[in-house]
């Protein structure tokens, strides 16, 4: 699904999260919002999935009007930043949640929630943890079930708040891949919020580099490398 | 003292002198044996004065009659009436408080709003209020004296000296226990459960029954046990709005009051001992929870 960011800005009291920014995200593409904590990337992200409601400008999904469509109807398949999975159901039940919350016309059977659970935790490399709770899992593995929760809604994209923020080094290379993989296979438009540069720069296909509310520029890894638009990008990318 | 033990007596004062004591290795937060001692004395001394010697009390002045005059005391019909009446205002005002105190700590806890900590504060009002000055202010907001008061006596609904003037009163002073236990618990599980629910097409329903609710739900048993102890027992304001009106508006506190005024000593003290077995069932209910759940009790609070 292509998604169309216009001069949407967000105001938290007399604080501006976000000045107004504008860009252009092509359907399918694999994105990358990449800036210090405090650039607004993740109050961006959360404009998409309608967690937050812009103080001005539009959003456009397929050149559709969505600044006021509310979160449940959008489709948005949401990675929170800790995973926010739900303690008290198991891993198959935390994945189902989605399918079982539609409205009774368009909710699937039992048995079709049944084996669409199952093939999500085959794509994601977890077939035999169906029956577990979150507190008995991995953190690499809480992140894989978040995300199958995710996609379990068949969502029009995917949306991820720092995935790989609570993993450690060797966790975190291994899910990159993963999600590259995901991305490929479902072919989403997939927008995920970091602050390495090195994680950005590796797995999107389009990096947007944030800071202080602003877009500082939006390129290819390899052009943002070779020609920095403006000092912070260039300081940023330094560090 | 272990090294004592270890050696002969004859020898003893030579073993210590080898091996000082201050080589046993003791923990930094970790007092000395006779200040532990000392402390746990005090603390038990204290509990069978304040605590246990009053509660013994209770059942043996109900008692020394025999049983069968404590039982016969019992079915005294005002007796029964106070304690029809108790177990009803607590069945009214439990459930309206537990629905309350949901619904103030999911405004204290899930939004952000100016004033929230005025509403905290006016929710913790019941504890600093002494329960007499709470009841005289429904009495003057809703008496025969009152524009409101007047009205209701006059269409056939009094509330004060009448049992809707009761559940008020009791409501008021247990209104904090049920959002006093929500509020620091849903404060540290924050939102991001409930938004993954709505992200996933939950309605906000939904998502309060499947997700939050099960997250907050031993802290609102807890809060409801400690809630339906206090609404049984309360007095002072339930004696300035009852009227005392036995076998109407008297409850199990007042009509144990009334008796004990009459001389009446083992109707006094068997109701005591009936609302003290109320009140051993609540806790021992609580305690038999907390056993069984522990295990989810700690889920709950850490993670």
């Amino acid at each position: 699904m292509h998604i169309e960011i216009d001069e949407i800005a967000k105001e938290f009291g007399a604080t501006a999260a976000l000045q107004p920014v504008s860009l252009s995200i092509p359907s399918g593409a694999l994105i990358a919002l990449l800036g210090p904590s405090g650039s607004g990337k993740t109050t961006l992200l959360r404009i998409l999935g309608g967690l937050e409601e812009p103080s001005q400008g539009r959003v456009l999904f397929d050149g559709v009007d969505a600044t006021g469509m509310r979160v449940q109807d959008r489709r948005a398949g949401f990675v929170f930043q800790h995973y926010a999975l739900f303690k008290h159901m198991t891993v198959f039940e935390n994945i189902a949640y989605g399918l079982r919350a539609r409205p009774r016309a368009t909710r699937p059977a039992n048995a079709e929630i049944g084996r669409r659970v199952t093939k999500l935790l085959e794509l994601i490399q977890l077939p035999d943890i169906g029956k577990r709770y979150p507190s008995q899992l991995s953190g690499g593995q809480r992140q894989r079930v978040a995300l199958a929760r995710a996609l379990a809604i068949e969502p029009r994209m995917l949306l991820l708040d720092e995935p790989f923020g609570a993993l450690d080094a060797k966790v975190r290379k291994e899910l990159r891949g993963g999600l590259r993989h995901i991305h490929d296979t479902t072919g989403l438009t997939t927008i995920f919020v970091t602050h390495d540069q090195e994680e950005a720069m590796e797995l999107a296909d389009l990096v947007v580099v944030m800071s202080m509310g602003r877009i500082e520029q939006v390129g290819k890894p390899a052009d943002i490398r070779a020609k920095p638009q403006t000092e912070f990008v260039r300081e940023f990318l330094a560090a | 003292m272990a090294d004592a033990t270890f050696s002969p007596m004859t020898d003893s004062a030579l073993t210590l002198a080898s091996r000082p004591r201050a080589t046993r290795f003791r923990k930094a937060t970790e007092e000395p044996r006779w200040f532990r001692w000392t402390l746990t004395a005090v603390v038990l001394v204290l509990l069978a004065v304040l605590v246990l010697a009053p509660l013994a009390t209770v059942f043996v002045e109900a008692l020394v009659k025999g049983i069968p005059a404590a039982l016969e005391s019992l079915g005294d019909e005002d007796a029964l009436a106070a304690i029809r009446l108790t177990l009803t205002i607590a069945a009214v005002a439990v459930p309206l408080n537990a629905l309350f105190g949901v619904a103030a700590a999911w405004a204290l806890t899930k939004y952000s709003w100016r004033g929230k900590a005025f509403l905290l504060t006016l929710i913790d009002l019941p504890f600093s209020v002494s329960p007499v000055v709470a009841g005289l202010c429904i009495v003057l907001l809703f008496g025969a004296n009152s524009a409101i008061g007047g009205w209701l006596v006059a269409t056939g609904h009094p509330i004060v000296f009448a049992v809707p003037g009761i559940v008020l009163a009791t409501m008021f002073i247990t209104f904090p226990f049920v959002a006093r236990e929500l509020v620091p618990l849903m404060t540290e599980q924050g939102t991001s459960e409930e938004e993954a629910a709505l992200t996933l097409g939950a309605s906000g329903a939904r998502m309060f029954f499947t997700v939050t609710l099960p997250n907050i739900k031993w802290a609102l048993l807890y809060g409801v046990l400690l809630c339906n102890a206090r609404a049984m027992g309360e007095f002072g304001a339930v004696a300035v709005v009852s009227g005392k009106i036995r076998g109407e508006t008297a409850t199990m506190p007042i009509m144990i009051e009334i008796f004990y005024n009459q001389y009446a000593s083992v109707a006094a003290f068997t109701m005591a001992g009936v609302l003290t077995l109320l009140a051993l069932v609540t806790l021992g209910l609580k305690t038999a929870l907390e056993w069984r759940y522990a295990d989810q009790l700690s889920a709950s609070g850490r993670h």
